[in-house]
């Protein structure tokens, strides 16, 4: 999946499901059927034990987002979806890297990590694995700047969101 | 009480009030094949399990009930994909249930395992893996409950065969005398917002070019006398799709017919010059609106469906209403009634209508005495010679447009067809299911002979099983219609559509499979051999008709052009400018 920075033309969509098997298969066929792309995609289980929450982050100039949603709301596994709007919702995504880093640049990476918040996880001869966690921007951001170093390997999670609560200022 | 799998799944069919599935066994499905003998329901032995679908669908078609069908996993699934996308796309009720491995080969590759769930996933309603005895009741009664409810459509029950054989302890389950059905993610909501009603009736008050647009929707809806009314009360013309002839009587003076690739050139060119279109169960298909962006461009769109995913899939429409079909015109009514039918003058739109249908008429050249029977002019023979009641079937090609055409619809329920998916094949086991369905009304299959030549073993079972349909063959010896396209499209190359002019001999076949066979070559037989096979009672009737090959459905819209540019028989060409 590219770390091009997306623009707001992206809608987080979080798909309540039954808890079931096949399920998520069912979901991602029908993006597959209707030529709907998706960017990321992050499945887990939620506070009640019969439903899973996907956040679905959807290229919205692929198809309307309103079709999106009414073509997934018509399986029937599906209980509940959520349009959030960007601003309205705290999004956040984890990064795992993998970096080349000569012994001598390494404090450099690290100040640099602890200004952006993350964490060093392990540390080898000349290659250190780094966590971040952020809003996607955020993470886009750290990862342009890791690449002149040289990544080695990567892994994001996408994103999962929540709905803002009134008070909450971000 | 205690039971097994097998007795829970047919009980459970019987407590849906099922009467009559289509089906053939074998070895997954076998436990569920026994307590059969002993159940009230009939079940129909077919000879290929399409048929078993394509019989299921036309039941549902002509009864309005959900069609059944089950067979055994494996390619008994796989022959059941296309009834079931079928079913997806016209929106029809049935359930299928598929035999599969015992639950611990799931995954091994076992003897006739499929995927079946996964296969059928995108052309199913929604489809269920039971892997629990316990859990068949309920599933079962979800099932239906899916897919009648709503926009009707296919649900597959795929049965792992541990649960449902007797001889596994995994079969075992306590049968209750009613189950609950939990399905938190479904929620059909039928009525109407009122406020929608309110613009889409000012909109209809203060159109001056209105056009009804019906679509299968009122049928699933059960809405043709409500149509009706506003038709009446409105003053407002009919054109009726493929999927929903015989929703408005054709008869009426309203009815401007059939629109679309196919559609008379009256249907075509007063949508395509409608300043308001009232859709009404209809989803702007490709071959309803021909090149989109030059599709009726000066007209408003209210757009009335169960699904609210076909509101603006296609067209944008002014005033969206999600909700039942014959909920939405019943508020219509109500509301016209309480504030007068309409303000528009619409004297000037009604005479460029009765001009079109004057100039423009559904036409073919009568055949000359060395030529071959005009297909037209079969239908026409047997649509006079037959019951205002009968119920047609048709197959997928020249004959079926031709069979829409020139058949009159006066009565819902009576046109049966493949419009979505345009499956060939389909006409003679989906007349079976309808005269199982219906059992009183005549049953014709209007066929083609490339289509018949797909599926006419099934006459072998309507003999067996004492369905006595009868099938009027228009057999040209071409895949008429893909002929047609290269006549057309390509220089009249004719690549791989000539099918043969003696093989197969249609009616020693027919009497073969225990039909009575005709052939008829001379237009002085046709009405003979109609009348002579409306007597026949006790047994499938077929009618050869060979007709002519060179014969053209007129008029046309050729692909990817838009709805001004009809294509018209040669003798309606001057009147074009
Ligand atoms: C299963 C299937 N295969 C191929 C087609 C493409 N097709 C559409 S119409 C047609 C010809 C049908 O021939 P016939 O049954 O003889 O009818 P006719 O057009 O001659 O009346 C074909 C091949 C189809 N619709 N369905
Ligand atoms: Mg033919």
């Amino acid at each position: 999946m590219s770390a091009e920075p997306k623009g707001h033309r992206d809608h987080i969509l979080v798909v309540i499901v039954e808890n079931k098997s096949g399920v998520l298969a069912r979901v991602a066929s029908l993006f597959a059927r209707r030529a709907f792309n998706i960017q990321s995609l992050a499945v887990a289980p939620t506070e009640d034990d019969h439903l899973s929450r996907i956040t679905i982050v959807v290229d919205g100039e692929s198809a309307p987002i309103e079709q999106v949603v009414n073509q997934l709301d018509k399986l029937i596994n599906v209980v509940d979806i959520q349009d959030l709007q960007p601003g309205h919702a705290i999004e956040r995504e984890l990064m795992l890297v993998t970096v080349a880093v000569e012994p001598e640049h390494r404090d450099d990476i690290v100040e640099q990590l602890d200004r952006a918040g993350g964490k060093v996880m392990s540390v080898g001869t000349d290659s250190m694995m780094l966590s971040l966690v952020g809003d996607p921007d955020h993470i886009d951001t750290f990862e342009n700047l890791l690449r002149p170093f040289g990544i080695i390997e990567i892994q994001r999670t996408g994103r999962v969101a929540l709905a803002n609560l009134d008070e909450t200022i971000e | 009480m205690k039971t097994d799998g097998g007795q829970a799944l047919i009980r459970s069919l019987e407590r849906e009030g099922v009467e009559v599935m289509f089906g053939l066994p074998g070895g997954a499905i076998l436990p569920v094949y026994d307590p059969i003998i002993d159940s009230k329901i009939r079940h129909i032995l077919v000879r290929h399990e399409q048929g078993a679908g394509h019989m299921a669908e036309g039941y549902a078609q002509a009864t309005g009930k959900p069609g059944v069908a089950m067979v055994t996993s494996g390619p008994a699934a796989t022959n059941i994909v296309t009834p079931l996308c079928d079913a997806y796309l016209d929106s029809i009720p049935m359930v299928v249930i598929t035999g599969q491995v015992p639950t611990a080969a799931i995954g091994t590759d076992a003897f006739q395992e499929c995927d079946t769930t996964g296969i059928t996933a995108s052309i199913t309603k929604h489809n269920f893996l039971v892997t629990e005895a316990q859990d068949i009741p309920q599933v079962i009664k979800e099932a239906f409950h899916i897919a009648t409810t709503g926009r009707p459509g296919p649900v597959l029950v795929d049965i792992p065969k541990d649960i449902v054989d007797p001889n596994s302890p995994r079969s075992t389950l306590e049968w209750e005398d009613s189950v609950e059905i939990d399905l938190p993610g479904y929620k059909v909501d039928t009525s109407v917002d009122p406020e929608a009603i309110q613009k889409a009736v000012e909109l209809i008050q203060n159109a001056e070019r209105p056009i009804l647009y019906i679509g299968g929707g009122i049928l699933k809806s059960r809405a043709a006398e409500a149509l009706l009314e506003l038709a009446e009360l409105t003053g407002i013309h009919v054109v009726t799709t493929l999927m929903a002839r015989g929703a408005f009587p054709d008869s009426h003076e309203l009815c401007l017919g059939m629109p679309g690739m196919h559609g008379n050139f009256t249907a075509v060119t007063a949508m395509q010059e409608s300043d308001l279109l009232v859709t009404l169960g209809a989803r702007f298909d490709d071959r309803v609106t021909g090149k989109l962006d030059e599709f009726a461009v000066n007209a408003k769109i209210i757009h009335v469906d169960i699904d609210p995913a076909e509101l603006g899939k296609v067209r944008q429409p002014d005033v969206p209403i999600q909700g039942d079909c014959r909920t939405a015109i019943e508020a219509m009514l109500s509301v016209l009634r309480a504030s007068g039918s309409s303000d528009a003058d619409r004297t000037a739109w009604k005479s460029r209508v009765s001009g079109w249908q004057e100039r423009f008429p559904l036409v073919y050249e009568p055949s000359t005495p060395e030529q071959a029977l005009k297909p037209q002019f079969v239908i026409e023979k047997l649509r006079d010679a037959t019951p205002s009641d009968t119920i047609v079937a048709s197959g997928v090609g020249q004959h079926q447009m031709w069979a829409s055409q020139y058949w009159t619809f006066n009565h819902p329920y009576t046109w049966i067809n493949s419009g979505g998916l345009g499956t060939m094949g389909f006409s003679i086991p989906a007349a079976i299911g309808a005269k199982v369905g219906c059992p009183e009304k005549m049953v014709w299959a209007i066929d083609g002979d490339g289509c018949f030549q797909m599926t006419a073993q099934e006459l072998v079972t309507a003999r067996v099983e004492n369905i006595p349909i009868k099938v009027a063959l228009l057999n040209n010896s071409y895949l008429g219609m893909v002929r047609q396209w290269q006549d057309m499209f390509y220089e009249e190359r004719h690549s791989e559509v000539f099918l043969s002019k003696e093989i197969p001999d249609y009616k020693g076949w027919a009497e073969s499979m225990g039909c009575f066979a005709m052939r008829v070559e001379d237009p002085e037989e046709v009405e003979e051999a109609i009348a002579q096979a409306n007597e026949i009672e006790d047994r499938p009737v077929v009618i050869d008709f060979r007709t002519a090959a060179e014969e053209k459905v007129y008029p046309m819209v050729a692909s990817g052009t838009g709805n001004s540019e009809v294509i018209v028989p040669p003798s309606q060409e001057n009147e074009i400018r």
